[in-house]
């Protein structure tokens, strides 16, 4: 039974694999072909550092998700103190609402900010489809991620800790400086990377919200209707392996959390 | 001469429209021990955040050594408290906890520590010092913030059930060396607790609360001898309260029966209760006693045996030495100054019968008053 | 009620982009380019009927086997040790962060009637068959994609069941199998609803999966969102309603999931 179990767990994760290593391997294929093996090379790596069409989507990419991740961990910080801090009904209606984009497919949040940006484009000219609108619409759909990472840890420090701090001395600012955040660091830094993370893996709603703006998933995407160059292959690898690193420090620092919420009796 | 450091004038408070203090009034003189005593619910933790400035009453007025000090925010306060659960910073060792205060006074490096090194050798955690908090026992955290209060030289230390938290041994130990450093210190304490012999032995004046008022205040032993009411006579120690009425000055009636008090100033013929401890009955035989009943349970406690006698209905708790067996038929004798004459208050019907004694509920509802 | 200051940047941007679209949604689908309020979209999204159903089944045939797939492999690693579990839960985890795009662009190279698998097949001395552009290959493809999405909530649920509880029931006398169908299926059945929502809500509202791996034959409810917002037929007044009409599916399938759940959850305490 046992063994049965651990081969079905193994057959699962080959499954679940079996398209990554595709292409992987095909990364390093000395030729265009997708399905025959051409020998070994690195040459779409090099290649893809000239290539601009992807290189500036990354760009684009990068930037979106540095500055919504930023939003949407200082906005989901700030409003994780109020959640905490509010009474039952405040806190029902504003966890509802930040519930919606979880919830909702990601198809409808899409064409309804598209919807809205056309809208407030065509009728006070702002709003222009393109770098703004996506950092508007992926700071959106992070939030309540910032949100449900920040909460919890901000609920498990102790509220003695923020009065005992102002008890010696700091005002209301130096306690939350001095003595909260130190604490819910991990959170804030979790938020921060799930944020990033899910910005620059995003495709559908910037597919809707980002006019002509090209950004990664996109690039990719237009690839895949025509056909598909190995220096995508080259740099999903490559971002395969960026993803992982990220993944193994957020893993790290929820173990390295941990011993802080033990001391509480 | 002493005088008062902290004045509550006329507090009150209520959270949601339920009162939790109502018209308080307390003077803590400078250099006192005092604890609030009383169950949970009562008052007393909300009267020290009053006090610590973490909360501002609906109506009334602080005074701190004659000054208002209602407006001042905490951090501005000569006061310090040690909370319940310790509070001790996770993200800073023992050193940084203790100067935590220091450095925000912006003390020099050298002065932070020795202030520190002195504050760690007074709670005796002198080796302590790079130590990461959560690692330390119970009893450790506990001396960690009691170092980190007291390196701020506040003039009045609060606690709030400090040792509660503690291990019974533990809290033994802890106790005396909180006395010891209000001896050493010479600094204001104000304890909060539900521990009443945590209350007795500790403090120079015991203030009782329930129900956001002050029941009693006074010194440990009058609490104990001189209750003024069955709810204090109740909360301390253990006691059999029965109506009675006040015959005349040095007379009192009660179990049916006429017997010599101590008591005097009531009015004559008024309904009073009438306070006797269970270890001031004395067991006869029973032609021998002023009153006498049946046996209906007997607990051994150990030093003595606990035994719940029923008189004409009314159920005594009475502790004797001697081996009594349920059913037994004894006399019990009380004598003139073991007996405690009080006004009735609203607690009278209340308490002081043993009837719905078991000790299984009992120990239930201690645990609810401490939970 | 009282706002605190602290909520109000959140609460007034989930006001302008969370509320005030979903709204646009709302009004758009009664309205129309010529007149005013309208009920001219809810016929002409009536017109595609077969198309709503066919995604409803593709989504409920997808979710289905994700259970089937899913509930033994989360039951298989919640019994490993819990180092060994949290090693396998990151392994789940890491694909759903890689571009699901190029892993399922992936899939395409495998299922091509040229593909790696064909070409395995003929190696192995059979005929090639078509894979590709089928119904069956878009399954497998939100098979793939969400697969994991499944095994996460049940996975937690299980280990989150406490272990005194199973053991109650082998004291009270229950075998093995007992103890599986009376105790543990049921406490992971919030689980489930969960797995199912997480894995129904995506597949039933995709449509890059059926574009690539259906080849454009097989239309989804996605497919005609997305033509009415960004192909040749540009109608946002459609697409809106199309999306309203999916919003309500979900809503009514996750709903008759919530209701055949908490029938057979009546403890969830229990899970906690």
């Amino acid at each position: 039974m046992k063994i049965i179990s651990k081969i079905y767990i193994y057959l699962i994760f080959i499954f679940l694999y079996l398209p990554i290593f595709v292409f992987m391997i095909f990364s390093f294929n000395n030729s265009k072909s997708r399905v025959l093996w051409h020998g070994f090379t690195f040459k779409w790596y090099l290649k893809l550092f000239e290539n601009q069409e992807i290189l500036s989507a990354f760009y684009n990419t990068l930037i979106i998700g540095g500055v919504s991740a930023c939003i949407a961990t200082v906005l989901g910080l700030v409003a994780s103190i109020g959640i905490v801090k509010s009474k039952k009904l405040t806190k029902k209606v504003i966890m509802n609402l930040t519930n919606i984009p979880l919830i909702n497919p990601e198809i409808v949040t899409g064409v309804s900010l598209m919807l809205m940006f056309v809208f407030l484009y065509k009728n006070l000219g702002i709003f222009k489809p393109g770098l703004i609108t996506l950092i508007c619409a992926h700071t959106t759909f992070c939030l309540p991620y910032a949100i449900l990472s920040i909460m919890p840890k901000l609920r498990q420090t102790d509220s003695n800790i923020y009065e005992a701090a102002q008890d010696l001395g700091c005002n209301q600012m130096q306690a939350f400086f001095k003595v909260v955040l130190p604490q819910i660091m991990p959170g804030i830094i979790t938020g921060f990377i799930m944020s990033f993370t899910m910005s620059i893996d995003d495709f559908v709603i910037s597919y809707f919200t980002g006019g002509t703006t090209q950004t990664l998933p996109i690039t990719v995407y237009s690839m895949t209707r025509k056909m598909v160059s190995p220096e995508i292959n080259a740099l999903s690898s490559m971002l395969f392996f960026t993803v992982f690193i990220l993944l193994l420090i957020v893993n790290f620092r929820k173990e390295k959390g941990k011993p802080l919420g033990v001391h509480k009796m | 001469m002493k005088s008062s450091i902290i004045t509550l004038d006329n507090i009150h408070v209520s959270f949601h429209g339920e009162v939790v203090l109502k018209n308080l009034n307390l003077n803590i003189e400078e250099g006192e021990f005092v604890t609030l005593l009383g169950p949970s619910g009562c008052g007393k933790t909300t009267t020290l955040r009053i006090i610590a400035g973490f909360l501002s009453p609906d109506k009334g007025s602080i005074f701190f050594k004659g000054k208002k000090i209602n407006k001042v925010p905490a951090h501005k306060r000569e006061v310090n408290t040690i909370f319940q659960k310790y509070a001790l910073f996770p993200h800073l060792n023992v050193y940084e906890n203790v100067a935590f205060g220091l450095r925000l006074q912006k003390k020099s490096e050298q002065e932070i520590e020795e202030k520190v090194n002195e504050m760690l050798r007074m709670v005796n955690l002198g080796g302590f010092v790079d130590r990461d908090v959560n690692s330390l026992s119970g009893g450790q955290q506990q001396r960690v913030a009691i170092a980190r209060a007291l390196a701020n030289n506040p003039k009045v230390l609060l606690l709030d059930e400090p040792l509660g938290a503690l291990d019974l041994k533990l809290r033994k130990d802890m106790q005396s060396e909180l006395k010891s450093i209000h001896q050493k210190t010479k600094i204001t304490f104000i304890l909060v607790t539900h521990d009443q012999e945590e209350a007795l032995s500790m403090s120079d004046t015991v203030v009782v609360m329930d129900k956001g008022t002050v029941q009693q205040i006074g010194s440990p032993k009058d609490i104990y001898n001189e209750p003024q009411n069955a709810f204090v006579a109740d909360f301390i120690g253990e006691s059999n309260i029965l109506p009675a009425v006040m015959i005349e000055d040095y007379k009192v009636r009660f179990s049916g029966k006429e017997f010599k008090c101590l008591d005097k100033g009531f009015e004559k013929m008024s309904a009073v209760d009438a306070v006797i401890r269970p270890e001031d009955v004395k067991v006869v035989s029973p032609n021998a006693g002023d009153i006498s009943g049946t046996v209906t349970s007997v607990t051994f406690k150990g030093v003595h045996n606990e035994i719940i006698v029923d008189v004409e209905g009314f159920k005594w708790m009475v502790q004797t030495t001697e081996s009594q067996e349920t059913g037994d038929e004894i006399g019990l004798v009380i004598r003139p100054n073991d007996i405690h004459i009080m006004k009735t208050s609203s607690y009278s019907a209340e308490v002081g019968d043993y009837s719905a004694f078991s000790d299984e509920f009992y120990e239930e509802h201690q645990h609810s008053l401490k939970s | 009620m009282k706002i605190r200051w602290s909520l109000m940047p959140y609460s007034i941007w989930m006001l302008i982009f969370v509320l005030v679209p979903m709204s646009l949604v709302f009004i758009f689908s009664f309205t129309s380019s010529s007149s005013g309020f309208t009920f001219e979209n809810i016929v002409e999204a009536g017109k595609y009927s077969s198309v709503f159903l066919r995604s409803i089944v593709l989504g409920a045939v997808s979710t289905l086997i994700c259970l089937v797939l899913g509930y033994p492999a989360a039951y298989s690693i919640s019994k490993l040790s819990v180092k060994r579990q949290n090693v396998f839960i990151m392994l789940l985890m890491i694909p759903m962060w890689t571009s699901f795009l190029l892993r399922t662009y992936a899939w395409m190279t495998l299922l091509e009637y040229n593909g790696l698998i064909n070409k395995f097949i003929s190696f192995l001395g059979f005929s090639k068959f078509n894979m590709i552009n089928t119904p069956g290959a878009v399954v497998l493809g939100m098979v793939y994609n969400f697969l994991p999405y499944m095994i996460l909530p049940i996975y937690t649920v299980l280990t989150k069941i406490d272990k005194k509880v199973i053991e109650a029931a082998e004291d009270l006398g229950a075998g093995k199998a007992k103890v599986f169908t009376k105790v543990i299926f049921p406490l992971s059945i919030p689980g489930i609803i969960s797995g199912f929502t997480m894995v129904f809500v995506p597949s039933v509202s995709t449509f890059i999966i059926s574009k690539m791996l259906g080849g454009g034959s097989i239309l989804v409810i996605g497919d005609l969102i997305e033509m009415q917002f960004l192909g040749n037929t540009y109608n946002p007044y459609l697409g809106s309603c199309i999306s309203l009409i999916l919003m309500i599916i979900i809503m009514i399938c996750t709903g008759i999931m919530n209701c055949l759940g908490s029938e057979n959850v009546k403890d969830e305490n229990l899970v906690m």
